[in-house]
């Protein structure tokens, strides 16, 4: 079964990537066993205008991402619908499909496309028979509350992208009651020193890969992209002037700012969750110890004391303390400082070393780097309970991201013999890659949600 | 002068060695080539002082013998050749086998109090990028803290680590990483 599995969703994805351009692109590395099955019905169009992209494409390959759903193949449809008047419900239950979405296109003006969608839960639409009369204010009213979302908008061929995944974030919110990260941004490094003038980069682009663009170029490494939680900034370590440096650059205007210029290591920012300071590691006064610099005055609090290192820092989503890593006690293990009473608590002791922690939005969960057997694995791990899940199986992973609703993380891994980002579902069982069009891709930062 | 072509090829190849092995025995086999050095010099001197006489007479000349401080002098020239020291993994301790070599460099370095030179501290790919720069730093430190224990000025060394973002090697296998966990001394 699983097997075959892999195969549908293969096959899925191959037709996805027909038609997707970007440098980077979702390859299924491992089956889903539990995914809920969908479907995302091509939307019909009508008009003469070509329109840039096909979005039930687009929508099918994000939820399909998320690990939480297994959309139908467009040949394994029993019939291709555009909206819930066209419905056969019990075609689809038959298929054991639980949701569909169908839409329509329109071109009614110079660069103008009326999208409408609607989102039909089939299980419902086959109990009430597509509709279903309630009493509403002491009147009886025909409603179709199988229908869970259906919305229509008009956007220009530049924003069709953007729409898909607006629509898939639409269909993921109400199917599964947790907000979609859909619209969402990651940062990277990328290395190719094939590029003898720069071959450093700092990009930003889709969280799918799509939409690449180049914020900067160096001659130098640039390290640890951390989004401002508005994301317009980015704070980033570079290494031009010969030494460690943290800047900010706003991503919409190119502008730079010096944060920190001190001897020694200016490394690992995070921006705190208001967005008014940044923790950092500094070992100007000796060794790499903790602070954390408050933007607007540029005040420095020194968070750690201690000889050996202190790394890695990460807010807790309330902001009342941070997660590091450290080697206090012997190899690198994970702690906990509280801002306010700078109190420091061990929270790891499973394999060799922990690395990299950082804590889910929903407060409940450490995801971090492991190490066991020289072997380095994103995992995760309970707060409260202390258990312990290996998430991935692949080669030296590292830098893991956590998208803004805890559904998914980013890391970087090897392939072959090249340094690419891939993602995991927060419970392990999806897994995909997106490989490099060339060098190595690492330091993945998943951005906030935009407003 | 085909001895002078193989020394000449000799000078070349042992820093090259020395890079790329590091083994302790590259030390005996420079020193050896220093000497060699020397002598070509000496004779490169004398074929020089008898074009200048006329055919009358002739001068010779004979190899001054070094004294214990000028081979130690040359010595030093060559080791000062090698400016990359390697660690074990995950450590930042400065194996005893670069203790000459990094004697030559502080002696240069006390020598020439306007000279300055900076240590790069490097790791292997393994590890997370923050972790790697902060072990790149203690590798890199330690061997400024070594250079000024033999009295090197602290205002002549400065440190910076790259962590794991400009390794030498991009195999990914035991070797490669063994060639990217390093300190470099950049004057």
């Amino acid at each position: 079964m699983s097997r075959k599995l892999f195969l549908i969703l293969g096959l899925t994805l191959l037709a996805f990537s027909q038609t997707s351009k970007a440098a980077l692109e979702i390859v299924i590395t491992e089956g889903i066993d539990t995914a809920r099955p969908i479907a995302v019905v091509p939307f019909k169009y009508e008009g003469t205008a070509e329109i840039p992209l096909n979005i039930s494409e687009i929508i099918a390959a994000d939820l399909m991402r998320s690990g939480k759903f297994k959309p139908l193949l467009i040949d394994q449809m029993p019939q291709l619908p555009k909206n819930d008047g066209e419905v056969d419900y019990s075609s689809w239950t038959a298929e054991g499909v639980e949701a569909i979405l169908v839409g329509e296109i329109i071109d009614n003006a110079l660069d103008r496309f009326t999208v409408s969608f609607e989102l039909i839960d089939v299980l419902r639409g086959q109990i009430t028979g597509g509709a279903v009369q309630v009493l509403q204010n002491g009147r009886l009213v025909e409603t179709k509350d199988h229908i869970m979302d259906s919305r229509q908008v008009v956007i220009s061929t530049g924003q069709f992208r953007r729409y898909a995944h607006r629509i898939s974030d639409i269909a993921y919110e109400k199917l599964t009651g947790e907000r979609g990260a859909f619209l969402t941004r990651i940062a990277y490094v990328t290395i190719n020193h094939e590029d003898e003038s720069y071959p450093y980069k700092l990009i930003v682009a889709d969280y799918d890969g799509a939409n690449e663009q180049i914020l900067l170029r160096s001659k130098e490494p640039l390290m640890s992209p951390s989004w401002s939680p508005d994301g317009a900034k980015l704070a980033y370590v570079t290494f031009e002037n010969d030494r460690s440096q943290i800047y900010i650059q706003d991503i919409y205007t190119g502008k730079r700012q010096l944060v920190t210029s001190y001897d020694g290591i200016n490394g690992a920012p995070q921006w705190g969750p208001l967005g008014k300071r940044l923790a950092l590691v500094l070992s100007k006064d000796g060794n790499p110890e903790l602070y954390v610099l408050e933007l607007a005055n540029k005040t420095l609090t020194r968070l750690t004391r201690h000889r050996s290192i202190d790394t890695e820092p990460s807010w807790s989503p309330d902001g009342k303390f941070i997660v590091f890593s450290s080697e206090r006690g012997g190899n690198a293990q994970l702690y906990s400082v509280n801002l306010a009473t700078k109190r420091v608590k061990r929270l790891t002791f499973e394999g060799e070393m922990n690395l990299g922690g950082s804590i889910t939005p929903n407060g409940k969960e450490l995801v971090l780097v492991n190490r066991t057997q020289g072997k380095y694995h994103i995992a995760k791990q309970e707060l409260a309970t202390g258990n312990f899940q290996v998430l991935t199986t692949t080669r030296l992973d590292e830098s893991p991201s956590i998208a803004p609703n805890g559904s998914m993380i980013i890391y970087s891994t090897m392939h072959g013999n090249g340094q690419v980002l891939a993602l995991v579902s927060i419970d392990g069982r999806f897994k995909a890659r997106l490989p490099a069009a060339n060098g190595q891709v690492k330091s993945p930062a998943w951005s906030p949600f935009f407003k | 002068m085909q001895f002078s072509k193989i020394t000449k090829g000799l000078l070349i190849a042992i820093p090259a060695l020395v890079l790329t092995a590091c083994g302790s025995t590259s030390e005996e086999e420079l020193q050896g080539a220093a000497q060699q050095t020397n002598g070509q010099q000496a004779q490169s001197a004398q074929t020089e002082s008898m074009a200048a006489e006329t055919n009358n007479i002739e001068v010779a000349t004979v190899e001054k013998a070094l004294t214990p401080a000028e081979v130690q002098q040359q010595k030093f020239a060559a080791l000062m050749q090698t400016q990359t020291i390697y660690f074990d993994y995950d450590r930042s301790k400065v194996d005893a086998k670069y203790l000459e070599l990094l004697q030559a460099h502080a002696d240069y370095l006390i020598k020439n109090p306007s000279a300055k030179v900076k240590v790069e501290g490097h790791c292997d790919e393994r590890g997370t990028p923050e972790y790697n720069i902060a072990l790149g730093e203690r590798r890199g430190k330690a061997v400024a803290q070594y250079l000024q224990s033999l009295g090197v000025s602290a205002m002549q060394i400065s440190t910076v680590s790259y962590g794991e973002e400009k390794p030498i090697d991009l195999s990914r296998t035991t070797e490669g990483f063994a060639k990217n966990r390093r300190a470099e001394l950049v004057y």
